[in-house]
């Protein structure tokens, strides 16, 4: 609010001067000037109100009022209400919708008021869809004859307000469209802090009553064979939305995002040409992080770096494949089709990168466990036997084991890089890490000083 | 915008002192921060592969921003709240791929018809229908632009790097801003996934261009004017002080329902002309000519990587071939995309679907040069060889 606008003004009426178009007969109108009434003993400020209302001749009820006014699709307004209400909490919003929308956006209703977020919902429900012909509604009562039930309808009418008051509304209400006491139920609604709902009936005069009959009396027959009583049917006092979920997130420790950081490289790149490897596992066997821990060592080295992680949806089983592009220049990414190296850690990594271990050739590396199945490949095979590392090696460690033995090999990455890399894990994990690196780093050393028979290694 | 070349090592032994400097990070955390950046204020979404991540960020960082992030009940609740936030003052955006796109069709419709803007991600995956959740794709080009009812404008930008990611989506809000209008993001798996070393841009966070708001009047303030017809009214917010109408069906400049045709051919032509009359402004192409290349590969998104990668290769080893990357995929940057074909013999349009784009392409090529297809729909990516033997 600016100084420049005039201080709020009691309103004596928040209609405008447009004339409602409705039916003669239908409750539209009259549950309209009801929500006048309301909004006048409450006194608040036209332009703090907002009406939102969505499709049916319910949908046309927000161009009569002086209030900021939202029609929107079917069945979707307490959606666009939900979103204005969390981004202005101190607005008043007000509902208008149909029986229809209770049925297409049955879901948004449930949300709703299981959020208790503070809206105030009019049905105003006419009993079926009056304006595209008088087809069946949910809340249509059984037996009743409409264009779309001509053999009468089989289906039990939606209870609107047993619906929404056990899942959490703070208020619900049936009433009828000729209540003396309207106005009284829909102040209750918009003072009620949390979600409140009007189910209001007035059975639509064009289509419903012409077929079903719609005298007081008839109806009271109805809500009485339904078991649907009526007046203020629920009240709880639960947290309303907006402000609960303010302060969870306030009580959410993330800080504000800070700018990002860069590494300032460590060591000069080894690699003179890009060094593409694919580190193929199984899930749980920590293959992304050990590619993760590989890829900071590579960032440390002053290279470029992608890594792409393939797993399935169902993320605690089957495959687990880290896709690594290390590189001196500029990645541009398309993905790795023929790897230069290859790490075979299980049967469901193999299984999963058969068409890239095909595309091998001669030049290139695979890196095997004991007891894993290749096949045929072109590829050089190396085993990397875990059980000859100094020590005993957590199944957890094997696969970053493995990648750093094949690194350092290599001459891809420096042990130094790599162990900044893993210092920089958190925890107990930056010590499990530099000790694997450590393991992998003697292991390797003990290959190229052709000592294999002292370190054990075949 | 992207980094450029990292150049080649140094002297055995010494540390490369890297300036920029560089970090790891994913497309999703660009789109993210890019959104954080914009000014983004609110955010709802509903989990889908491979768009969550965006979702599960926002709900962690946007509170910490000032802002307000919700898990929706479905994609129609998710993009009906941003609406309702937006008009209530917020900048909004929602992420999704492909399945939640299509449950969010009715409600872009209305954004475009309410002049709600907005940022719409889509993190596209294999389709048709459920599709392959952790599969890429680029099927979603054609959809984006003509998913709702109508047919009348959105703005889809496609980033094609991570890098890109950041900054496409700050254009995508500024682009919103400006036009009042859906703007989709539309990047794919593949690159919102893929974990890359980008450069750091150093200093303080951008300044978010401000709202332009209508001033606060006594009367009634309208919310839209529809002529002339190019022009964006700003925009009028709920609760700040004039009654403001928003509405989905045919309106007046009030916002009360009219079915006058003058009224409607107004509002309609308005909605047609702020975007198509913008192209130039829109636009946003990474255009890589070689001098004496008869084939120019059009690409957009995660396969712009193969393409680049490609043409790299090609000419070292002493083969010319051009490139041109399409940033802002709708609208069809028409004019620079004819200017560039009219100086080759071929254009090649690499994609990961069966030639949506390359539609576009021929389209406004208008046979001053001959337009051929690479494309690839088994859900892998487009490879730098294919590119090069495409090209002659």
């Amino acid at each position: 609010m600016t100084a420049a606008q005039p201080a709020a003004a009691r309103c004596a009426t928040y209609r405008n001067d447009r004339t409602y178009p409705f039916c003669p007969g239908c409750g539209h109108g009259r549950i309209l000037d009801r929500l006048n009434d309301a909004l006048v003993a409450l006194g608040r400020d036209p332009r703090e109100v907002v009406i939102v209302s969505d499709i049916g001749c319910s949908g046309l009820s927000d161009q009569y009022f002086v209030t900021d006014a939202f029609h929107g699709l079917h069945g979707r307004s307490i959606t666009y209400a939900t979103g204005i209400k969390i981004a202005r909490p101190d607005l008043t919003v007000v509902v208008v919708m149909g029986d229809g929308g209770t049925g297409i956006g049955g879901a948004h209703l449930l949300a709703a008021a299981r959020r208790n977020i503070g809206l105030t919902v009019l049905v105003l429900d006419n009993l079926n869809f009056g304006m595209t012909g008088g087809q069946h509604s949910s809340t249509t009562p059984d037996g009743a004859i409409t264009s779309s039930t001509p053999h009468g309808s089989v289906e039990r009418p939606l209870d609107i307000c047993a619906t929404v008051g056990v899942n959490g509304a703070a208020y619900a209400a049936r009433c009828t469209s000729s209540d003396s006491d309207l106005s009284a139920r829909i102040q209750e609604g918009i003072e009620c802090d949390g979600f409140a709902l009007l189910d209001i009936w007035g059975p639509c005069t064009a289509h419903f009553a012409a077929r079903n009959g719609a005298s007081r009396q008839r109806l009271a027959a109805t809500l009485d064979r339904l078991g649907f009583a009526t007046g203020v049917l629920h009240r709880a006092a639960r947290p309303e939305f907006t402000n609960a979920h303010a302060a969870a997130c306030r009580g959410e420790a993330t800080p504000p995002p800070g700018r990002p950081e860069g590494a300032e490289p460590l060591a000069a790149p080894r690699l003179r040409t890009p060094l593409r490897v694919v580190v193929a596992g199984s899930a749980g066997a920590k293959v992304r992080s050990a590619a993760r821990l590989a890829s900071r060592a590579a960032l440390l080295s002053g290279l470029r770096v992608t890594q792409r992680d393939d797993y399935p949806v169902t993320v605690q089983t089957g495959h687990c494949v880290a896709s690594l592009v290390l590189s001196p220049e500029e990645i541009h990414f398309s993905g790795v089709e023929r790897p230069d190296v290859l790490l075979a850690l299980s049967a469901d990594g193999v299984a999963r990168t058969a068409r890239q271990l095909a595309a091998m050739g001669p030049g290139d590396r695979v890196f095997v466990l004991p007891g894993v199945a290749l096949g045929a490949t072109r590829a050089t095979v190396t085993t990397i036997d875990p059980a000859q590392a100094s020590g005993t090696l957590a199944p957890r460690q094997v696969a970053l084991y493995a990648l750093a033995v094949a690194l350092l090999a290599m001459d891809a990455l420096s042990e130094d890089v790599l162990l900044a890399a893993a210092d920089a894990a958190t925890g107990r994990h930056a010590a499990a890490a530099n000790a694997t690196v450590r393991r992998a780093a003697a292991t390797v050393e003990c290959r190229t000083a052709a000592r294999a028979d002292a370190c054990g290694d075949p | 915008m992207v980094s450029g070349p990292c150049g080649a090592s140094d002297a055995a032994g010494e540390p490369r002192r890297s300036d920029p400097l560089y970090e790891l990070i994913d497309g999703s955390t660009a789109i993210v921060r890019g959104a954080l950046d914009a000014g983004c204020t609110f955010f709802a979404g509903y989990p889908i592969t491979p768009a969550s991540s965006i979702l599960m960020a926002m709900l962690r960082r946007l509170p910490a921003a000032g802002g307000a992030a919700v898990q929706a009940e479905d994609e129609i609740a998710a993009i009906g709240m941003c609406v309702g936030a937006t008009l209530a003052g917020a900048r909004s955006m929602t992420a999704t791929s492909g399945p939640g796109i299509s449950l969010m069709s009715e409600t872009i419709g209305l954004a475009v018809m309410g002049e709600v803007p907005l940022v719409i991600v889509d993190v596209q995956r294999l389709g048709p229908s459920t599709g392959g959740a952790t599969t890429v794709a680029q099927g979603d080009v054609q959809f984006v632009r003509w998913g709702t009812s109508g047919g009348y404008p959105v703005i889809v930008l496609a980033p094609s790097s991570t890098a890109e990611c950041y900054a496409l989506t700050r254009r995508a809000f500024d682009l919103a801003e400006r036009f009042r209008c859906p703007v989709f993001v539309l990047t794919d798996k593949e690159l919102a996934l893929t974990t890359e070393t980008v450069a750091v841009v150093p200093g303080p966070p951008p300044v978010p261009r401000p709202r332009r708001a209508a001033p606060p009047s006594a009367g009634a303030a309208p919310a839209h004017r529809f002529e002339p017809a190019a022009d964006v009214t700003p925009m009028a917010h709920v609760g700040s002080g004039a009654p403001v109408r928003f509405t989905s069906s045919t309106h007046d400049e009030q916002g009360f329902l009219t079915k006058d045709p003058v009224t409607v051919g107004r509002l309609n032509e308005h909605l047609r002309a702020k975007v198509m009359e913008h192209v130039d402004e829109i636009t946003m192409i990474d255009i890589d000519l070689q001098p004496g290349a008869s084939t120019v590969v059009v690409s957009y998104g995660v396969t712009a990587g193969a393409v680049r990668d490609a043409a790299r290769a090609l000419r070292r080893r002493g083969r010319q071939v051009s490139t041109l990357t399409v940033q802002s995929l709708w609208p069809v940057p028409g004019p620079a995309l004819a200017a560039v074909a009219a100086t080759h013999d071929r254009v090649v349009v690499a994609e990961l679907n069966h030639g949506q784009y390359r539609r576009e392409v021929e389209r406004v090529v208008a046979g001053r040069a001959a337009v051929v297809g690479l494309h690839r729909t088994d859900g892998g990516l487009i490879t730098p060889e294919q590119v090069a033997e495409s090209v002659r």
